[in-house]
């Protein structure tokens, strides 16, 4: 189960670019184990460090600048999270401590990792994240408010669907959700099996 | 849609049709429980998504619909074993063999016959069938859209919901039909045809959208073609793409190992024929585009957004980070940009029609020199089916390695990469910044300007060899 989400307030890392892909934020030959941890070091690996599978920081790379050390939250390009569906890309963004992304728009595999690991994919449109980086301050996210502010007088809205904002308010499971529905699903099941009885292998073979 | 009388149902599109057959209940907020009818896992992230399930104290509802298949990072050298050549690799390969087992489902191991990119196998096996609803934790499971099912990729968490509840919380995405009107010319392939709509509407123009293939380029493609379709739909940003099943579909799944038999076979066919789009079923979006029109595609940057037709020149537009990390310049042209290497493979283009037509370009000829080139078939079956026909030794006399089945050089989980800072033509989906290893610049292309390319050396036109 996730952390709940309620707000956060971080100075937010400009990585502003389109389609960052699931490869860019966790390399293939980063995800060494079959677990779910150990991820942190490669994130953006291929960015981040100055040669490929070395480990001596890229000073260019945004990531390694001090003055971003502590962000909790990412300010992207459009298409953020494109590309493999693989849930290492938002593990490795948990781990090392990012809860928030905001861009443009999201691949949507990877908002769905999101959610379900307790990090908030905001949608804002680009003159929105355009004036947030050129505030360089930090800005809090009001997920029940559905709101991105730098103070009173700067803010911007965005929109999330009702399950997804309940969950990461809530810090809820889906799959305990779905299984409290146990019997909605059997009479579904055996209204079905009428219906499509090649559906069901272990009973027609 | 408005109804014109109380005796008229609704319109309704293919996509209406397949969610509402599969939603089980509505749920507070809009959205739906979905009912789930297959799920593929591999290895790559099989063992996690099963491992998590168990150590939650949950189990598979329903096993005999839950299928596995080592392919991600399999070696494809001969004479493979469960090593490979990814430091840490073979745990993965061992780690999803012991859960699969574990947990009762079905698995297409390295060395089964059966086994291949699980995109593949899938329809070669009849798992997939029209009207069914079909995930895997990859994001080209929309691949299988091509069979009329409602087919996405889906991250570990979802597929360990799905295992263990034999459903999704979904929100219905909108609606989008995109029209391929008339025929395309000859060297144009189903791959052109979807890297035209992406480079014209964008990575993200499917983006919460649903697509239908449709209009008679779509019906003229064979089922393979229709795979290499909807296979890119992802690359789109849609949730799937999907086209009406019809007699192909059908000729093409009856007597598949676990599709329907006898009269069980005629009871679903019965039913999967009203599987299409009515005449005036209203979409959320449409995009027409002239099939005639297009021309063999060719991507220059680092998304499959990035991609012209191989006789036109970069545009103007082209971002500085794309062109420096492909190391090409604005108004540049594609064709004679000499190459190091070229591949084909992968679930787009992997499969016996797409090796028979290469294999047709290559017969008796040599590609150049300085190519490393190397042929992945998408499946143990597809090799097999390939070396009967004698096509393996095409590839091998033209200069071409052969390989054994799976993802392979597509990305480089396998440990496998081309060389750093090469470039190299290829079947795949994807030109993402060091996907086919670090550093490496992929031009993707269809396995005609593949092979036209692997012969001169350069990127190259098909259409000056047919």
């Amino acid at each position: 189960m996730a952390e709940p989400f309620t707000t956060l307030t971080s100075l937010p890392m400009p990585l502003i670019r389109n389609n960052i892909d699931t490869d860019q934020i966790i390399p293939s030959r980063e995800m060494k184990s079959t677990g779910k941890t150990g991820l942190a070091d490669g994130l953006f690996a291929g960015w981040r460090y100055s040669a490929i599978g070395g480990r001596d920081p890229n000073p260019d790379f945004v990531l390694n600048d001090p003055h971003f050390a502590d962000s909790q939250i990412i300010l992207g390009g459009a298409n953020f999270g494109c590309g493999s569906s693989r849930e290492h890309a938002v593990w490795a963004l948990a781990e090392y401590g990012f809860r928030a992304v905001i861009a443009p728009s999201f691949a949507p595999i990877f908002a769905g990792n999101c959610v379900r690991n307790g990090i908030l994919p905001a949608v804002l449109d680009a003159a929105a994240i355009n004036a947030i980086e050129k505030a360089s301050q930090p800005v809090t996210i009001d997920l029940a408010a559905e709101k991105v502010s730098i103070n009173a007088a700067q803010s911007w809205p965005f929109p999330i669907d009702e399950e997804p904002k309940a969950m990461l308010l809530e810090g809820l499971d889906a799959i305990d959700l779905s299984l409290k529905m146990a019997n909605e699903i059997a009479a579904w099941q055996t209204v079905d099996r009428a219906k499509r009885p090649w559906i069901y292998l272990g009973a027609s073979q | 849609m408005p109804k014109w009388g109380p005796f008229l149902p609704e319109a309704l599109s293919l996509f209406d049709k397949l969610w509402d057959s599969q939603v089980v209940a509505a749920l507070p907020g809009g959205g739906a429980l979905v009912a789930i009818d297959r799920i593929f896992l591999h290895e790559r992230t099989g063992a996690s998504a099963l491992n998590a399930l168990r150590e939650a104290g949950r189990s598979v509802a329903d096993p005999a619909r839950v299928f596995a298949v080592t392919d991600h990072i399999v070696d494809t050298r001969p004479g493979r074993t469960d090593k490979t050549l990814m430091p840490g690799g073979q745990a993965f390969i061992t780690e999803t063999r012991a859960a699969a087992n574990a947990a009762g489902i079905a698995l297409f191991d390295v060395n089964d016959p059966d086994q291949g990119i699980v995109h593949v196998i899938s329809p070669e096996l009849g798992i997939v069938l029209p009207g069914c609803t079909l995930v895997a934790p990859d994001s080209h499971t929309c691949t299988q859209g091509a069979f009329g099912a409602l087919a996405w990729g889906i991250g570990s968490s979802e597929a360990e919901h799905a295992m263990a509840t034999g459903t999704l919380r979904l929100n219905k995405p909108k609606s989008m039909r995109v029209r391929f009107s008339g025929q395309v010319s000859k060297g144009v392939t189903a791959k052109d045809m979807i890297m035209t709509l992406i480079a014209r509407h964008g990575a993200a123009g499917g983006k919460g959208h649903a697509v239908e293939f449709a209009g008679d380029a779509v019906e003229a493609l064979d089922m393979e073609g229709r795979m290499t379709l909807c296979n890119m739909a992802t690359e789109f940003s849609a949730m799937s793409g999907f086209i009406a099943p019809d007699a192909k579909t059908f000729a093409y799944l009856e007597g598949r190992r676990y599709a329907p038999k006898d009269a069980l076979w005629d009871q679903a066919v019965t039913s999967w024929k009203k599987l299409a789009s009515d005449a005036d079923a209203v979409f959320d979006a449409e995009i027409e585009i002239d099939s005639s029109a297009i021309g063999p595609m060719v991507s220059w940057g680092t998304s499959p957004e990035h991609s012209v037709e191989i006789d036109s020149t970069l545009p103007e537009t082209a971002g500085d980070r794309p062109l420096q990390y492909m190391a090409l310049e604005k108004g540049e042209s594609l064709a004679g940009k000499p190459i190091d290497a070229a591949f084909i493979g992968s679930c787009t283009n992997s499969r016996l029609s797409d090796l028979r037509r290469a294999s047709a370009l290559l017969e008796g000829k040599k590609i150049a020199d300085h190519i490393k080139a190397i042929c992945v078939p998408g499946s143990s079956r597809v090799k097999r089916e390939a070396e009967a026909e004698g096509i393996d030794k095409i590839f091998r006399d033209a200069g071409f390695e052969w390989r054994e089945s799976g993802c392979s050089m597509c990305f480089y989980a396998g440990g496998e990469s081309f060389e750093a800072g090469s470039r190299v033509i290829s079947t795949t989906n994807r030109n993402f910044e060091s996907r086919q290893g670090p550093g490496v610049k992929t031009h993707i292309a269809s396995p005609e300007t593949v092979v036209a390319s692997a012969l001169a050396g350069a990127i190259a036109d098909v259409r000056e060899l047919l």
